[in-house]
């Protein structure tokens, strides 16, 4: 026999679409994307990632590069965030976020230094406010929680975005972060990006959850799924996080559906867990695709545009690898420079070493 | 003159920054109301408010990454774990990014935070309440690791701590907190990190030692005194970066040296001291450089803990046996 229960609390998750994978927009544009070039702005931005993307695969594939995560699919995602914040606001990534990026003021020079193996990647002369990419999964959650704690201390109207995998968020770091922005009331907002698979393991092997949405319920925080693929879904949950974070409303969790269409990084085989045909059928729901197909159908793009920005993007990421091939290499004594604010004495001597040595580096 | 305990002093030195320093702010598990579990913060609360010294929730992993987050912003944490048998749990953060920032970003973002944890053992505590593992954190790049054995020291230091523009495990030796008091005047006046103090002089032979051991390595000194034998004594204060100058000075003038520490034997700071020896002063030493330490088990729970606790009689046995090297 049941015993006698009431119901003491009910949750709900939602999960938005605007456009579909056909291209076609289901529900009115947002106001703030009405009437105004923002989004053909998101979409250059989705294929100036995309054309960085190729041609970093091509730098590592030709011994150029170092190990890189692609971020082939989930474009709308990183466009969809940078477009909605602000300046001055703050950005945790961690590492599929080239989109969000790009759009603060990274530079691609920046990340191609980045993964080709220097720390000065990671200076963005014109983001300086922004945290640099996040290796360790889902501790980067956690210096957005500190951030916004600083930003909720001084009473200053910013808010904090942070990005994390499906498989981060089987990380403490993941939940903590989640708890504490939720009693402290943080103007934070974090973003999911569900992009199916955790290198090889696949998100149904993470956790027993219908959504990674409802991971926010245990710690008092409003969380809801959106298409990850639809950038006008993206930016306007992004936006919406944004604005409550600012006016107190405390912090918000989007679940962005997507696909990683790519291997989990170059150095990565995606051919040896999972179907071809699998990732076939998710390049349907290609991001990019279905927003050239919305403008075009609206005469606000056409192919003109199209060759044009492949074509600007292309010059864009051409420079950007020249810039980057041309930069010469650190003095190796530089790995003391940043150790500390001032190197300590007892390090002076390891510093002279390297300066004066025997030469240490194998040739 | 303000005679305090170690405990009164960690106090005293996080008021008056608190006060001189608007960025500074101070959490952990029960820092607020309650004042820590040692009372560390007492009152800190109800001076400086809730904005200024916080209770967190209880997860220290989080308490570090906080403390990265908000230092990147231009504050000053001052997080405390409560004990650092706990301290495991926040070491991703420490490590993989406190410790890193300022290099990974080439000096655009920093991290000026404090950690502070009680240590060490001799207070009857439960368990994983004894542990003495700062040799962790003195192997990470990036770190200070500073450690008090006195009120006055605690004092100075911390506010050096807190002024650091670079993160500093602060490890407070719990068995001190309490054990003697000491003219601790509030001028604010920091004492030097990366410097070890020489606390007493002599001729015959060198004593390291840091935190509650100092306590054991003092006595033994004044009593080896009375033998005829004069020992040197240094606290090293700060144990990462490692002042070797002001130990090599030392035992270049005695010729002998014995380190003594809680910590497990095994890999303690106590072998990188002797290994720096050996190689910058071997041809000084009349005598085999000598461990008194902790022994390589686990801490034992509190009705053993004394026999694992190094004793004052075997720091003087161990400078005997030295002293028989001429």
């Amino acid at each position: 026999m049941d015993s006698p229960k009431k119901i003491v609390a009910k949750y709900e998750i939602g999960y938005t679409q605007f456009l579909d994978p056909s291209g076609k927009l289901n529900y009115p544009l947002p106001l703030s994307l009405q009437e105004n070039p923002l989004l053909i702005e998101m979409y250059q931005a989705m294929v100036r990632t995309r054309v960085f993307d190729a041609k970093a695969i091509l730098l590592q594939r030709t011994g150029q590069l170092g190990t890189y995560p692609s971020i082939l699919g989930q474009e709308a995602i990183g466009v969809g965030i940078g477009a909605a914040m602000d300046e001055h606001d703050v950005f945790c990534p961690y590492y599929r976020d080239l989109g969000t990026q790009f759009w603060r003021g990274v530079k691609m020079a920046e990340i191609l230094l980045y993964w080709g193996g220097d720390e000065r990647g990671s200076c963005f002369a014109n983001n300086p406010q922004d945290f640099p990419i996040c290796v360790p999964v889902a501790s980067q959650t956690l210096h957005a929680v500190g951030v916004a704690t600083a930003f909720k201390l001084r009473n200053e109207a910013r808010a904090v975005v942070t990005t994390i995998g499906d498989g981060g968020t089987s990380r403490g770091d993941f939940y903590e972060s989640l708890n504490v922005a939720g009693v402290w009331q943080l103007p934070l907002v974090l973003v999911i990006n569900n992009n199916q698979w955790a290198i090889s393991v696949p998100r149904n092997k993470q956790t027993f959850t219908a959504t990674l949405a409802e991971k926010g319920i245990a710690a008092g925080i409003l969380g809801q799924q959106v298409d990850g693929n639809d950038v006008i879904a993206v930016f306007h949950a992004v936006q919406e996080g944004i604005q409550r974070a600012k006016q107190g409303g405390g912090p918000s969790l989007i679940e962005a559906m997507s696909y990683r269409m790519s291997d989990h990084t170059t150095a990565d085989d995606a051919k040896r867990y999972r179907l071809a045909s699998e990732v076939e059928a998710h390049r349907l729901e290609d991001p990019i695709a279905r927003l050239k197909h919305y403008l075009m159908s609206g005469q606000k793009w056409n192919e003109t545009d199209e060759t044009n920005l492949q074509e600007k993007a292309k010059a864009e990421v051409d420079n950007a690898v020249e810039e980057y091939l041309r930069i010469e290499p650190n003095a190796p004594s530089v790995m003391f420079d940043s150790l500390y604010a001032t190197l300590p004495r007892a390090l002076e001597s390891q510093r002279q070493e390297v300066l004066h040595g025997i030469k240490s580096k194998n040739e | 003159m303000n005679e305090l305990t170690l405990v009164e002093a960690i106090n005293q030195a996080l008021a008056y920054e608190l006060a001189v320093d608007s960025t500074v702010v101070v959490f952990g598990e029960d820092v607020g109301q309650n004042g820590g579990v040692f009372r560390a913060t007492l009152d800190l609360q109800a001076k400086f408010g809730e904005k200024r010294v916080f209770d967190t929730p209880l997860a220290e992993n989080m308490i570090a990454g906080l403390a990265v987050g908000m230092a990147s912003q231009g504050m000053k944490p001052v997080a405390e774990i409560q004990f650092m048998g706990f301290i495991y749990a926040a070491i991703d953060q420490i490590i993989n990014h406190a410790a890193r920032l300022r290099n990974r970003t080439q000096g655009r973002l920093s991290c000026p935070l404090v950690v502070r944890t009680p240590f060490g053992a001799g207070i009857h505590a439960p368990e994983h309440h004894s542990e003495s593992t700062e040799a962790l954190f003195v192997h990470i790049p990036g770190l200070r690791v500073v450690i008090p054995s006195s009120p006055a020291r605690a004092y100075g230091l911390l506010l050096a701590a807190i002024r650091d523009p670079d993160p500093v495990i602060f490890l407070e030796p719990t068995r001190l907190y309490r054990l003697f008091k000491e003219a601790v005047p509030n001028s604010g006046e920091a004492l030097p990190l990366d410097v070890s103090f020489v606390l007493r002089e002599g001729t015959d032979v060198t004593l390291i030692s840091w935190g509650s051991m100092m306590h054991e390595t003092l006595m033994a000194a004044e009593e080896l005194s009375r033998l005829g034998i004069s020992a040197e004594v240094i606290d090293v204060a700060t144990l990462k970066p490692l002042d070797m100058a002001t130990i090599l000075v030392s035992v270049e003038k005695t010729g002998r040296c014995v380190i003594i520490h809680e910590a497990a034997r095994t890999s303690g700071v106590g072998a990188e001291i002797a290994a720096e020896l050996a190689e910058k002063a071997l041809t000084f030493l009349l005598a085999p450089i000598q461990r008194v330490t902790g022994f390589d088990t686990i801490v034992p729970l509190y009705k053993l803990e004394s026999y694992y606790l190094p004793s004052k009689e075997k720091i003087i046995q161990t400078v005997k046996k030295v002293m028989e090297y001429t």
